[in-house]
């Protein structure tokens, strides 16, 4: 297909670049070492951005001046001065010779389309003039911000001081929304992050679908570690023998998509043989009986021919959370967008632990506590005409902006009339990886007229851009305070441990200079972000000096307790005030005041469920070319069930294509990885794999990516998450492309 | 004195941050490593079992790689741990033969390398790197010949396991199952 946006390799780019790389890599490797010397260091307090758990640590530069190790600050509470693999291997992310080294803007000849290296004044004046003429033509409203992380956050503060508030992260609708969605109408608040699980101090710990231990949530693993030392009970509901599945006391290998039925089975229990928490339940909840009418015939009996879950299983497990009630958690999962009805089931798992007494209580949920950091003074934010929020109008109870609707409002035609927006300013997220159904995407970005990608490295999205500016990696710049809330409120700061490297800048510091070329100086009315920091620290009792000797900074707690005291008169904030079993919210949203199951397809004849996850060495798509994590895991495999595969004739290390049902071909190939760990309806690959774009030399071909066999989309009418476990693909051992997959065309 | 390394497989998840932290704490080239994963399973859906264990150089009391390196560069130090001497190792690999465990890699710059038990941080009384950033906590480092020492306790309590037993070198390093 010819397309007006181009996908242009940076990899032409990169080569004439690389002998920069290279030539200080062999000096490097030329010095002499002694294994047993002792090295001198300094080390310079971050916080890790290689997720978004936000570890503390220090940064370790050797007295050659090169980054050597990151180790945990021992007094942070997200790491407890242990990394997880990807922060350790954080190193890689900064001496990747893959990364982007000078801004890019592309050109066009007729036909062809190239990036040329640009400086950085160019690039910044064509942004900035790009914005004033969409300001001008279509209203600032129509350029949108597709972000994530740290830098993100900068571009936001530029975006809402430009006025557009057309904002929105993968973060929300593709992965943890229906759980906040969920939560909030039932407790009146939203899990968060890092969720407020007391898992070091539960009895019983229940897992549906979660795997801690391959999701490397620092402090989850951590403390499900601890839930091990101290004999709590584990039950891991997954179709998939995961980690945590192997070390729990009890496994349901459920049939994938039934979910709901064992959560509505398990309530029924609950009720039935008078499980729940009565004085919790009558003093803080909401319609306890209607609750119990609703789930009256969901009997195990009934739960068992959806779910091939045993009824005495069923009651059993039941009964072991009843009996550690209520230091028992249900855990709400993180990527919860799975088939569309997402909100109730969370609303399901919600339900369990209001019935359990869990939610503020020690071993079940605790009341987190933050600090608010005073934001740097400046004027107020011009009210935009439109946001984020007309566009999600159609999900009544979407929070935040939901990114597949802010893409699909940039095509003519699907966009609401007067809402179309023209351009992206994509941040720190690798969008054609974190999307499903590529195919919008690819239609959104033609149709738009200016791109702008902020990335550390030529991601797949990059290649689709107008403009790229090279950000420094973490290691090399400041960023905003991280304010946690967790058991107590803390601080952490980040900090450069060196110079950038090659010609990239902090985001914040394109922030600032592309405000200054719009005229908003007052919204940046500082000289660098170490004049923030200070000033943000000072108001809080400490300074940037002091935050730069070390690294944390914890406080006490001010507001409440960590757990609820025995009978105390406490307000949940939802309509009735109490915990709500009946959502009167979701009534008055015309939706299901209590969750129903509703059967989900399943695979027709010759196809299988597509499963992805994570990997404990990789982060979505931007870890995969980092050079310490790419050796820990440098493709991904196709896991099959053994029968399966003798079925088939597939044979364990034999690479097959994909094709799913809408006939989409996986571009490149996948390792078959034949196991007894899935079920034999099933595969399941680790997310983030399959990179398209050359420059990624590491990485580039390896492995397949899930999201590009995703094109069946399940939406929750409720917040607009995007269901994604409703994807069946079929093995094909025969390369499906005519051409070689090594010269396979990305588009 | 007699260093011993204990580690939990009911705890470790095999998230591999052993094997980048020994990468960057020693300095081991992108390629190689000191300590790997690996991950056992058994059994048949849906009854299945798998064992996850970090495995290194077992610091062997009765090392044969020790026995039959020619020129004295793999050599044993105080508690028990084996060592190798770059400048004094030929790179004959006659100690990566000897291993029953497949613990020594050559070094791209031509000498024999594996685990030192992180000798360099153990002298000042810091935890080998690998176990000091485990996540699960699923590592302990301390001396056998203690009693009472952290190791010595869980060896006592807890079913174990070394590996290879059959190969009689007298390993040191253990696994909780
Ligand atoms: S969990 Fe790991 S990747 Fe995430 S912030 Fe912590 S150390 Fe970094
Ligand atoms: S760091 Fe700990 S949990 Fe992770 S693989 Fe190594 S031993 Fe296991
Ligand atoms: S003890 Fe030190 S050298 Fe040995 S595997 Fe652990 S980190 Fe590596």
């Amino acid at each position: 297909m010819l397309t007006r946006r181009k996908f242009i390799k940076i990899s032409a780019l990169s080569a004439a670049a690389l002998s920069f790389g290279a030539g200080s890599l062999s000096l490097l490797a030329k010095a002499n070492k002694d294994p047993y010397a002792l090295k001198k260091f300094s080390r310079f307090p971050t916080y890790c951005e290689v997720c978004f758990w936000k570890c503390a640590g220090w940064t370790h530069v050797d007295e050659s001046g090169k980054i050597t190790k990151i180790i945990g600050n021992e007094i942070d509470t997200h790491s407890n001065g242990r990394f997880c693999p990807r922060g350790t291997g954080g190193v890689g992310m900064y001496h990747d010779t893959d990364r982007l080294r000078v801004p890019l803007i592309r050109v066009k000849k007729g036909e062809e389309q190239t990036f040329r290296e640009a400086t950085w004044e160019e690039a910044l004046d064509l942004i900035a003039s790009k914005m004033k003429h969409i300001k001008e033509k279509y209203g600032s409203e129509s350029f949108a911000l597709l972000k994530h992380g740290s830098p993100g956050k900068h571009m936001e503060h530029l975006f809402k001081a430009y006025g557009s508030d057309t904002i929105g992260e993968p973060a929300y609708a593709q992965c943890r929304g229906p759980r906040e969605t969920a939560f909030s109408t039932t407790f009146g608040e939203w899990v968060g992050s890092p969720e407020p699980t007391d898992i070091r101090d539960t009895k019983c710990l229940v897992l549906i679908g979660s795997h801690i231990g391959e999701n490397m949530h620092n402090g989850q693993v951590q403390e499900m570690s601890d839930a091990i030392d101290n004999k709590a009970t584990i039950i891991v509901v997954d179709p998939r023998l995961s980690t945590a599945a192997s070390k729990a006391n009890f496994w349901l290998p459920i049939k994938p998509a039934t979910d709901l039925a064992l959560l509505l089975a398990w309530i029924h229990v609950i009720i039935e043989e008078e499980l729940y928490d009565k004085k919790y339940v009558e003093q803080y909840g909401h319609g306890f009986d209607d609750l119990k009418v609703h789930v009256q015939n969901m009997t195990p009996e009934w739960a068992y021919g959806i779910t091939t879950i045993k009824p005495d299983i069923i009651r059993k497990t039941a009964r072991e959370m009843g009996h550690a009630s209520p230091a028992v958690i249900v855990h709400p999962g993180r990527h919860v967008v799975w088939y569309g009805d997402d909100t109730q089931r969370g609303r399901a798992v919600a339900i369990l632990n209001g019935l359990l007494g869990s939610w503020g209580r020690r071993g079940g949920f605790f009341f987190p506590e933050g600090l608010s950091i005073p934001k740097y003074p400046h004027p107020k934010y011009p009210k935009p005409n439109w946001s984020w929020e007309t566009l999600a109008e159609k999900y009544p109870l979407a929070e935040m902006g939901i990114t597949n609707e802010i893409i699909r409002s940039s095509i003519p035609g699907e966009a609401q009339e007067g809402h179309l927006v023209k351009a992206w300013m994509v941040a720190g997220t690798n969008l054609i990886k974190s999307i499903p159904n590529k195919r919008l995407i690819e239609d959104a970005m033609n149709a738009i007229e200016f791109m702008v990608v902020v990335d550390t490295m030529p991601s797949d999205i990059a290649g689709y851009a107008d403009v790229v500016l090279p950000e420094c990696t973490y290691l090399e710049r400041y960023d905003g305070i991280r304010s946690a809330s967790h058991r107590h409120p803390s601080i952490a700061l980040r900090m450069p441990a060196v110079k950038p490297k090659y010609e990239t800048q902090p985001a914040w510091w394109m922030a600032k200079q592309l405000g200054e070329r719009l005229g908003l100086h007052d919204y940046f009315n500082y000289k660098d972000f170490e004049e923030v920091l200070d000033w943000q620290l000072k108001q809080i009792g400490s300074s940037l000096d002091e935050m730069k000797k070390i690294g944390v900074k914890n406080f006490d707690r001010k507001e409440g307790n960590l757990y609820l005291a025995e009978g105390e008169i406490f307000e949940f904030n939802t309509n009735t005030g109490k915990i709500e079993f009946y959502s009167t919210e979701l009534e008055a949203k015309g939706f299901d005041p209590m969750p129903k199951y509703t059967p989900h397809p399943q695979p027709p004849q010759g196809f299988f469920r597509l499963n992805y996850g994570r990997a404990p060495m990789h982060t979505f798509s931007r870890t995969v070319n980092n050079p310490n994590l790419h050796d820990l895991m440098d493709e991904n495999v196709l896991w099959l069930n053994p029968k399966a595969g003798k079925i088939l004739d597939i044979k364990d290390t034999q690479y097959v294509w994909l094709k799913n049902q809408d006939g989409i071909l996986s571009t490149f190939p996948i390792k078959v990885r034949l196991t007894e760990r899935i079920r034999w309806d099933s595969v399941y690959m680790v997310h983030g794999f399959g990179q398209t774009n050359k420059s990624m030399s590491k990485t580039y071909g390896k492995g397949a990516a899930d999201t590009e066999m995703i094109t069946n989309i399940m939406t929750d009418p409720i917040m607009g998450g995007t269901g994604m476990r409703g994807n069946f693909v079929m093995l094909l051992s025969e390369n499906p492309h005519k051409t070689d997959t090594k010269n396979k065309k990305v588009i | 004195m007699r260093y011993a390394m204990v580690i939990d497989t009911l705890k470790c998840v095999g998230c591999s941050d052993c094997v980048v932290a020994c990468q960057t704490e020693n300095d081991v080239p992108i390629g190689y490593c000191r300590d790997w994963v690996v991950e056992a399973v058994a059994g048949k859906y849906p009854l299945v079992e798998i064992e996850l264990r970090s495995e290194r150089c077992n610091h062997c009391s009765n090392a044969p790689c020790v026995r039959c390196c020619p020129t004295g560069a793999s050599h044993i130090v105080e508690g028990g741990i084996v060592l190798v001497t770059a400048n004094e190792c030929i790179g004959c690999g006659a100690c990566i033969e000897s291993c029953p465990y497949d613990a020594r890699y050559t070094h791209p710059e031509g000498y024999v390398d594996k685990c030192t038990f992180c000798y360099h941080r153990v002298k000042k009384g810091e935890l080998p790197a690998c176990v000091s950033v485990c996540p699960t906590k699923c590592m302990y480092f301390g001396d056998l010949d203690d009693e009472s020492s952290e190791v010595s306790e869980l060896l006592k309590k807890r079913k174990h396991k070394v590996l290879a037993p059959e190969a009689g070198t007298k390993p040191n390093v253990y696994y909780l199952i």
